[in-house]
């Protein structure tokens, strides 16, 4: 036990902590535990009135416990006690434990509210910080409901001390955080800017992060904070390294406060004042000029703030993307990086070029530096450094250099780390498809995508190949020769088969005339597969087989033998067994005619998104991947990949499992044809209504909503007559994010079996906990057995309910709302421009109508609020048609940006 | 900076101090610091100092035998993030004199003290290590003398 350095020394605790550590055994630990918590309770629940020194000694204990993993169930009140204790260090322990057990039981809140009140009020400066860091370290609404109208005077009043004023604006942009409504905004707000110019340093880095986040929410009233921002850079950059006394940190002027000012400024475009401009352009040069310097110190840390610095500088000049010259400048330093000895540099560098490649000023400057990535992706010894290399190849590439990119990540994929396989595979196949002049490298490549990295291949991307092989008539002869060569290989992967056994049922007869690829030779390479594949495939082999017949008449008594096998017709499993059946069937009894219709070949995917992207960006969450589908634009300022990008999107493949292709007319692909516009109109802008119909089932939706809370209750009708088996029904959201799930839901199981003609209905019950983005999808899996169903495929429904937790209400102000919250969008009419339809469907999606707010009578213009359990989110609409040119502009208004976003895109198809 | 949380483990796992600067739920907490501790420790030596996690970037470095690991949102800054850390040591280091894991182990309210004079809600409070210095050893003043403390029983 070490001796206990400085200030008190609580005895009993260190003892304590010595005697955790001594224990040989978890079980021993538990022991002597428990044995504590039991001294500690009698301690809490004798008759002897505690004193403070003992008291703050067991809630130590009790801290300590609850940090090496255990749960505490009391003592909260003692630490209640001790945060009104006078005794400063038993103040300090109180708040410590409070701090660190947050509890959500709301009368010891209300007494720890009284504690901080009477220390916020106290004048005292220890006690106010102690307070303020408390309401910074819970940040529950119900302090933010207290505190948060009182802290903003604190941090403007004249007579407020620098450490006082430093808690108070960090403590304010917590609350702002997690409350924003809450926090109000005021004339306080003009106040806080000013703070940039005080003279503590430490003071102007508290407001920056505090005048940071607020920009970012509402820009406009914190416009004024530009100039001051940069003045103060300016300042900084300037200083000899000793003006700033502490504030420099191993030869850097105050580089945290020079991060946050950078940042600042990137919640703004350029400044348009043009001496402004230029004094900001000089700073930036200076801090590129200081990355030239030789370093004022060997150590890590002068060479880290000072890049940290620059970085950050890049970022800013990258957000600005207008100064042509700084942004090569910025693109060479990190060429210089991409070759430092210092791992980290490398691996920034790599990333912050990730964004410089999207601009059209230094796009070609990165490019150049394309050999030294291609060699950190086959030198680097960290594979997260690797990681972003492959990152910024994809990133850079575009129709020069595409065919070397691919080249270079297919090699690289045979030796990459299992993890991030199947990321590069979605690229490559992404890129290949994109950039591909011929098919037949697109063909060749994904081949090769399969043949390396057959396990990371996800079903998306061999979906892919085939939606384009069959929409694209030049190179269906060379992909069936390519997939028949492949094949020839004595172990290929499952996925190659699939493909192969697809393709070459679909147009194996345009290489039948090869005697090497005759018929028969196909037929014997695809079955000498067939055993050592999984049910699906061989489902799949089977469906192939029966193509064949049709394509060959020549091989169909050799198909009809392995058909009619006993492994076939006496098969295990139900699925291969029926459609040996079937297809066996079909092949006897059909005629040469009606087997050509029923076994045609496969229509063109209608055009549609690539879902591999999709993919993509959901395995990546949000904001991660350096978006190339945004525009980018080339040197004649051309948006180079519209033609590319829209030339052949087809639709997802997603019923390509269960039945391929026989009785392609029978195959219900719910999914892609079913979920008709009309259907989600009821969904947005009602609250009940058919959501979905086809030949099988329909379901319907009613939906009531209180505040956050909502039920909905869904009817499947069963529209055949025979019995649905195995049915189920079940909600999913996805979460991404570390924060807890953004809509509670939960869903009463239902029957498996549905009868003919008979309707089901599921309960799900919603709690909406704060504003989210994606609908949840209910997913809907069943069995038919109706007679007209040849494969009984198994039917799979996706679909996005739009929950929306709106009240209409009245009283929001216009003022309330800054501009800067406002999304606005201009979009065609969709539907006859009717006013009483248009009013229903607004009042249907939940806001108030107000009349006679708007000049123009014929503008439509709605409030409401959106109920979370968190939080509420006022929002206003105005909805401006323009029935000349059949248009309409939509404009939304909410205290969240991303809500107005969501609200603005869910409400632009309804009208 | 918009830190998320903080965690110093040891080379064994062993967890010795946690801040968390947003609400989470005390089961997602445990997993983070799962993910975490076999995340960190299982990076080969001289690899950088950064990783992607989630939506968050993680920060790390070890100093002896403690790892300290830090969760930023995904546009901050990493090498500054990385000097938060090591003024957080340096911080601590003052205080303690050498500081070292036992340290952090038997006075770990000081640790917890100091650190809040450094960061307050995610975001850096004071950079100035004397004026941190400065308000940590102003409060150490305000105890209580050490002899009445002494004199009580140790249970």
């Amino acid at each position: 036990m070490p001796a206990v350095s400085k200030g008190d020394g609580m005895r009993g605790l260190a003892v304590f902590i010595s005697d955790i550590r001594n224990c040989k055994s978890k079980e021993a630990e538990v022991k002597r535990i428990n044995k504590e918590l039991a001294n500690i309770r009698s301690k809490f629940k004798g008759d002897k009135a505690l004193d403070g020194y003992s008291k703050k000694k067991y809630v130590c204990k009790l801290l300590f416990i609850f940090l090496l993993g255990h749960d505490i169930d009391f003592g909260h009140m003692e630490a209640v006690n001790l945060l009104s204790s006078n005794k400063y260090t038993e103040k300090q322990i109180g708040y410590l434990f409070i701090s660190v057990l947050v509890n959500s039981n709301s009368d010891l809140i209300r007494l720890i509210n009284n504690g901080i009140k009477n220390d916020l009020t106290s004048r005292n400066p220890t006690f106010m910080n102690l307070a303020l860091h408390c309401i910074a370290n819970v940040g529950s609404r119900e302090m933010a409901e207290a505190f948060a109208s009182q802290i903003p005077s604190i941090l403007v009043a004249g007579d407020t001390m620098d450490s006082v004023k430093q808690s108070a604006a960090l403590c304010l942009l917590r609350l702002n955080r997690t409350s924003p409504d809450l926090v109000p905004m005021g004339e306080w707000t003009a106040r806080v800017v000013h703070l940039l110019n005080d003279q503590h340093l430490g003071v102007v880095t508290a407001a920056a992060s505090l005048i940071t986040t607020l920009a970012q929410k509402s820009p406009e009233d914190f416009k004024t904070s530009i100039s001051l921002a940069v003045a103060r850079l300016s300042r900084i950059v300037t200083s000899a390294s000793i003006d700033l006394q502490d504030y420099t940190y191993y030869f850097v002027a105050a580089p945290w406060l020079s991060v946050k000012l950078l940042r600042l400024l990137q919640c703004y475009t350029p400044p348009e004042d043009a001496a402004l401009r230029s004094r900001l352009t000089e700073c930036l040069e200076t801090i590129l000029n200081k990355a030239q310097e030789p370093p004022k110190s060997k150590k890590v840390q002068h060479s880290n703030a000072k890049n940290a610095v620059l970085f950050e500088a890049i970022a800013l000049i990258i957000h600005h993307d207008s100064e042509p010259t700084l942004l090569v400048r910025a693109c060479n330093q990190l060429g210089q990086f991409l070759q430092h000895r210092e791992t980290n540099l490398r691996y920034l560098a790599l990333e912050s070029m990730c964004t410089l490649a999207s601009s059209e000023f230094s796009h070609e400057a990165v490019k150049t530096h394309i050999d030294t990535v291609i060699n950190a992706l086959k030198t680097e010894r960290d594979v997260s450094v690797r990681q972003r290399a492959v990152d910024l190849l994809y990133a850079m590439c575009d129709r020069s250099n595409a065919k070397q990119i691919v080249a270079e990540m297919l090699s690289y994929l045979e030796n990459a780390d299992y993890s991030i396989r199947e990321e590069i595979v979605l690229k490559v196949a992404i890129l290949a498809e994109k950039y591909a002049v011929d098919y037949t490298w697109y063909v060749d490549t994904i081949l090769n995508l399969i043949r390396m990295a057959g396990d990371h291949v996800s079903e998306e991307v061999w979906y892919r190949v085939i939606q384009i092989v069959i929409n694209r008539d030049e190179v269906q002869g060379y992909a069936a020769k390519t997939v028949f060569e492949a094949l020839q290989a004595p172990a290929c992967h499952e996925n190659l088969v699939k493909v192969g056994g697809y393709i070459l049922g679909e147009f194996g007869n345009l290489i039948a005339g090869d005697s090497r690829s005759s018929p028969l030779v196909q037929f014997d390479l695809l079955h000498s597969k067939f055993h050592l594949c999984s049910v699906p495939t061989r489902a799949l082999l089977l469906s192939a087989y029966i193509k064949f017949i049709n394509l060959f008449p020549e091989v169909k008594t050799t198909i009809q033998e392995v058909l009619r096998s006993d492994s076939q017709l006496r098969n295990a499993d139900v699925e291969l067994q029926q459609r040996a059946i079937e297809y066996l069937r079909l092949s006897c009894i059909a005629s040469t005619d009606i087997l050509a219709t029923v076994l045609e070949e496969m229509p063109p995917f209608p055009e549609r998104e690539s879902s591999i992207l999709a993919k993509l960006k959901r395995k990546k969450g949000p904001g991660i991947l350096p978006d190339i589908d945004d525009t980018r634009w080339n040197g004649n300022g051309n948006v180079e990949h519209s033609e590319s990008g829209s030339a052949h999107p087809f639709t997802d493949l997603l019923n390509l499992n269960s039945a391929p292709s026989a009785g392609a007319s029978l195959l219900v692909d719910v999914l892609s044809d079913s979920f008709s516009p009309a259907s989600q109109d009821v969904f947005v802008c009602k609250n009940n209504g058919v959501i979905f119909e086809n030949q099988l089932l329909q379901i319907g939706l009613k939906s009531e909503y209180r505040q956050n809370l909502g039920r909905i209750y869904v009817f499947f009708g069963n529209k055949t007559s025979t019995q649905f088996l195995s049915f189920s029904s079940s909600v999913s959201v996805e979460a991404l994010t570390l924060r807890s799930p953004q809509l509670n839901i939960h869903a009463k199981a239902v029957d498996p079996t549905v009868e003919g003609g008979a309707q089901l209905q599921q309960i799900l019950n919603i709690e909406c906990v704060s504003d989210f983005t994606d609908a949840p999808v209910l997913d809907i899996q069943f069995r038919s057995v109706s007679e007209c169903v040849l494969c009984s495929p198994r039917v799979l429904v996706q679909l996005c309910l739009h929950v929306l937790f709106l009240s209409s209400w009245r009283y929001v102000t216009l003022l309330s709302l800054s501009p800067q919250q406002e999304v606005q969008t201009i979009f065609k009419a969709k539907h006859p421009m009717d006013t009483d339809v248009t009013n229903a469907k607004i009042l249907g999606f939940g806001v108030a109508l107000l009349d006679g707010v708007d000049p123009n009578p014929a503008n439509f213009v709605g409030s409401g609020v959106i109920h979370t359990k968190s939080t509420q989110v006022g929002c206003l609409l105005r909805l401006e048609p323009n029935a000349q040119a059949e248009m309409y502009r939509l404009t939304l208004r909410t205290s969240r940006e991303s809500v107005s976003q969501r609200l603005c895109d869910l409400l632009s198809d309804q009208f | 900076m918009c830190i998320r949380f903080l965690l110093l483990f040891s080379r064994q796992g062993k967890l010795r101090l946690q801040k968390w600067f947003t609400a989470i739920s005390e089961r997602e907490k445990k997993k983070i610091i799962r993910d975490m501790t076999t995340m960190v420790l299982a990076r080969q030596p001289r690899t950088c100092n950064f990783l992607h996690w989630k939506d968050l970037k993680i920060i790390y470095k070890r100093y002896a035998s403690l790892y300290f690991c830090l969760a930023i949102e995904n546009q901050e800054n990493e090498l500054i993030a990385l000097e938060v850390i090591h003024r957080y040591v340096e911080l601590l280091d003052k205080y303690f004199g050498n500081v070292c894991e036992l340290d952090i182990i038997f006075n770990f309210e000081k640790a917890y003290f100091i650190l809040d004079e450094f960061l307050i809600g995610g975001e850096i409070q004071e950079t100035s290590k004397q004026i941190v210095n400065r308000a940590i050893e102003a409060s150490d003043m305000l105890q209580e003398t050490m002899e009445e403390y002494m004199s009580k029983p140790a249970f």
